[in-house]
């Protein structure tokens, strides 16, 4: 069906009194989308075990920012491929409700982190226990 | 639809009524997805709060252990694979299930609950280990968080399995019927979900714990 056919469909039945269409629901993906996903979520969980196992990058800052890339692209993979995620399912009331959680989630994880570790520093003894007898 | 800006018969003389006076159909169903998923983004929240105590009391150990000490890679990678290889084959359940093949959609479902299950038996492996070597709850601040938040994805686990099995009875009785069918969307929602929060979990716990 066309899009255009298919935006006619929709304002018929809209017309016809159902409000809430079938459409609107999440979508289902193929086999081809799940391998696809699957693939990419193997590559993205393997490389950082290896790259934290094997300490090939010997500065841990760089191996750390890495492999938190990684997650963060792993975590959209499988919203895609196996969460169905896109800006059309629902009316894209699902789409808005997570962008409003990750707002929230990086407020509170930003938040507490950043003021916490400053306490932290704050509170700190002036000289380093680690050096007392 | 039926807009009515039309006005009732009873009150003809008085004001006219901007909304929609007839009901419209609701489908039974019809919303349960967008609310399952509203009820999903607020259990990410508590993950939220989970990882931000974790990611402020982590470094605490009270002179007690430290990931270095505690954590075993290998066993977590093992973990790992059990949980994607469990959603993958849900995902076949997926499929298999829109096709409804009744037979094949129940034998994915008892081999995710398989994966899920040996998920479970590797965490629950761990943390008696962890356990027995002293690394309780109690020990450190920094055991507290770990525990609170691996604990509570182990939950998530333990609960979806119960969900599993239960949904695998009433398809196993009354076959892939709407409802069951929307049942099963709802817990791939949730399982696929677990996976996500697991990909943090295995990040932030162990993989930057291990380089702490």
């Amino acid at each position: 069906m066309t899009t255009k056919a298919h935006a006619e469909a929709h304002t018929l039945e809209a017309n016809a009194g159902h409000g809430h269409d079938d459409h609107g629901g999440a979508s289902h993906g193929s086999l081809k989308s799940y391998l696809i996903g699957f693939g990419l979520s193997v590559i993205l969980t393997a490389v950082p075990f290896w790259l934290v196992m094997t300490g090939t990058i010997a500065d841990k800052a760089v191996t750390a920012l890495i492999v938190l890339v990684l997650a963060a692209v792993q975590i959209v993979v499988h919203m895609i491929y196996f969460l169905h995620m896109n800006t059309r399912s629902e009316n894209g009331w699902t789409m808005m409700a997570m962008i409003f959680t990750v707002i929230m989630v990086v407020i509170a994880l930003t938040g507490s982190l950043w003021v916490m570790h400053h306490l932290n520093v704050n509170m700190m003894p002036m000289h380093d226990m680690s050096q007392m007898p | 639809m039926s807009v009515a800006i039309t006005t009732q018969s009873s009150i003809q003389d008085s004001e006219p009524v901007f909304h929609v006076i007839d009901e419209h159909a609701h489908p039974e169903g019809a919303s349960t997805m967008l609310g399952f998923w509203i009820y999903l983004m607020s259990d990410c929240l508590i993950f939220a709060m989970l990882f931000a105590t974790y990611g402020v009391l982590g470094g605490n150990y009270a002179a007690g252990p430290s990931p270095k000490d505690l954590f075993d890679l290998k066993l977590v990678a093992l973990n790992t694979t059990m949980l994607l290889l469990s959603s993958i084959t849900y995902g076949f359940a997926m499929l298999t299930m829109e096709k409804s093949r009744i037979g094949q959609t129940q034998l994915w479902l008892a081999i995710t609950g398989l994966f899920g299950l040996a998920f479970l038996g590797i965490e629950l492996t761990e943390f008696a280990h962890m356990i027995h070597e002293g690394a309780t709850p109690q020990r450190s601040a920094f055991l507290s968080s770990f525990f609170t938040l691996v604990g509570t994805h182990g939950l998530h686990v333990t609960f979806g399995l119960v969900w599993l099995v239960t949904l695998m009875v009433q398809t196993a009785r009354f076959g892939l019927t709407e409802a069951n069918r929307r049942r099963l969307m709802c817990l791939s929602m949730f399982w696929h979900f677990l996976d996500v929060v697991w990909i943090g979990v295995f990040t932030f716990v162990y993989l930057l714990g291990m380089l702490r």
